[in-house]
């Protein structure tokens, strides 16, 4: 229990981060038209791809001589590196054909 | 000073996260909000790699960096070569692929974070949870794919697969909470983990029906943000926790509205009361009655001789590839001086909006497709809806029939108009399973054939009038 306690207490900020995150992203979406869910999702599936970063922490900080551990590794930020890129490139796409012809 | 700029570098990317988001949620910012967020993207994962290793006192081998850098031009290649080359019908099952990518980092992530953190239970926790739904929304994204992609055709369902699921999803819980707690050191315990992961997320995603499809992308997708902002907690990094809670939310509450527009629940989706329902209804009432069959020339004539028409596209359209041969039927119809709008189901096609970046692909005007709450009262005052390649959208069983699947999903009420035209390759039902008796309506007339190829036909018949 007192692991619990003392978690909450280092972390405090972080945890406000998380509720007030929580509050903007549900701002963000709620006026949104139908029409663009799909860009929508499509982008929100790109930033999600920032998890890439997390994949890059654990490269910089292995062992050279782990070898099973860099294999990992490097297939993670290769995968991490599709998310980002394909979502954004995709999402482009989609949206430079909902220009507005005048 | 380094301090300085790694977190300056994050600080501009959630801010990006933010204000791309937010401008992706109207017509005429969406594509500069999206650049937006790349860049704030691409400031953190720069960051990440130039600036990061210098405030964290550590010497990273060149051997390290050429090997982020192979993988990181390796992951744009290919993602940058699919997302290019892919055609815009196959759009929702590519989503669900990179979602899969991403979730399949996260489990990645996790795998490798475990043994630096055996005792730290605050930590174990977080490279836990991340795993574990990471696991789940690579597994499950794959299934998506597979039958988005038509891969994977008829749900698969276990016998009581709700009550195995449900067993299986308490046991990761427990088989998780037993890591943290025991402070278990064994990698093979992680292992045993991602696995029973994968595997719940296959069986979660298997026996949800094909419609449902665009619904349990978009919650798959909160997963990974979850995932990622998991990640974030574990690095204490400010980047990942805002983008992964920001989509996390963003995601959750997409679902939402999507499930709204279908008038069911998410239980409804995650329990599969679909595929079961069908079968039920199917057997009982078979619809009775007969079809007309039209042929190109007779719906020219209809389509000419009206002052007003509807269209009503579907995923039919999409997988023909005929929106421009669609859009040059509008054309010339507006020529003639007839009234033609596009009437946009929420949920036609594979996604929401799919019509909307299809038609958009093959320029229509953006003021032409109208949304299925405005364009409702005009059925009445419309003399011909061409109906293509959709079908659960117009089907009326939605209002009448209280034993069919579909009963209360809103639809677009295309038996009011005075004439129908639906363009269809057979008889088949649609993607829910049920029959149609719009099909069945004196009114219809049932254009058989190809969408591109009958709608050619068409526009062909029209230009010798």
């Amino acid at each position: 229990m007192n692991e619990i306690f003392n978690f909450f207490n280092q972390n405090l900020q972080m945890i406000y981060i998380v509720i007030l995150m929580i509050f903007v992203g549900i701002e963000l979406i709620s006026h949104v038209p139908a029409v663009l869910h799909t860009p929508l999702m499509s982008g929100a599936n790109a930033i999600h791809g920032v998890v890439i970063i997390g994949a890059i922490l654990v490269m910089l900080h292995m062992e050279p001589s782990n070898k099973l551990g860099l294999a990992i590794g490097f297939v993670a930020v290769i995968l991490g590196t599709l998310n980002v890129v394909g979502g954004f490139v995709v999402t482009d796409r989609m949206l430079d054909m909902f220009k507005t012809r005048k | 000073m380094e301090n300085l700029l790694l977190n300056l570098s994050y600080l501009i990317a959630s801010v990006g996260f933010i204000i791309g988001l937010k401008m992706l949620g109207s017509p005429k910012t969406a594509r500069k909000g999206n650049l937006i967020a790349a860049f704030g993207m691409t400031l953190a994962i720069l960051a990440t790699i130039f600036i990061y290793p210098s405030t964290a006192h550590i010497t990273v081998s060149t051997f390290i960096y050429i090997l982020i850098f192979i993988a990181i031009a390796i992951g744009t290649a290919i993602g940058w070569g699919i997302a290019v080359k892919v055609e815009m019908t196959k759009m929702p099952e590519l989503v669900s692929f990179f979602n899969g990518m991403g979730g399949a980092t996260a489990a990645l992530i996790g795998l490798m974070e475990f043994h630096h953190n055996v005792g730290n239970p605050g930590k174990i926790f977080m490279i836990i949870a991340g795993l574990v739904i990471g696991s789940i929304s690579f597994s499950g994204s794959m299934i998506a794919w597979g039958k988005l992609s038509g891969k994977l055709r008829k749900p698969i369902r276990l016998p009581q697969y709700n009550i195995l699921n449900t067993i299986l999803a308490l046991a990761i819980i427990g088989f998780g909470a037993y890591i943290i707690i025991s402070g278990i050191s064994n990698l093979l315990y992680i292992y045993l983990l991602f696995a029973l992961a994968l595997i719940y997320g296959i069986m979660f995603v298997l026996p949800i029906g094909g419609a449902d499809m665009p619904v349990v992308i978009s919650l798959l997708n909160s997963f990974t943000g979850l995932a990622a902002a998991f990640g974030g907690f574990l690095y204490n990094n400010m980047a990942m926790l805002t983008g992964g809670i920001l989509v996390g939310s963003a995601g959750t509450i997409l679902t939402i509205a999507m499930t709204k527009a279908m008038n069911r629940s998410l239980s409804a989706v995650i329990f599969g009361a679909f595929g079961e329902g069908s079968q039920a209804a199917g057997s009982g009432s078979k619809i009775q009655g007969s079809i007309k069959e039209a042929g190109p020339s007779d719906a020219a004539i209809l389509l000419n001789y009206a002052n007003k028409v509807i269209i009503v596209p579907g995923y039919g359209l999409a997988v023909a590839q005929a929106q421009h041969v669609l859009h040059e039927l509008e054309e010339l119809l507006s020529k003639k001086g007839i009234d033609v709008k596009y009437a946009i189901h929420p949920v036609a096609g594979r996604m929401p909006g799919h019509m909307n970046v299809l038609l958009a692909e093959a320029n229509v005007d953006y003021d032409k497709l109208v949304d299925m709450d405005d364009i409702n009262n005009e059925f009445k005052n419309t003399d011909v809806v061409l109906v293509v390649g959709a079908n659960d959208v117009v089907n009326p069983a939605a209002k009448n029939d209280p034993s069919s699947p579909i009963y209360g999903m809103p639809i677009l009420n295309v038996e009011d108009a005075k004439n129908i035209i639906v363009n269809k390759r057979s008889m088949k039902p649609g993607y829910a399973g049920i029959e149609n008796e719009l099909f069945y309506n004196p009114k219809t007339s049932m254009l058989f054939g190809d969408a591109k190829a009958a709608l050619t036909k068409v526009v062909q018949e029209l230009k010798g009038m």
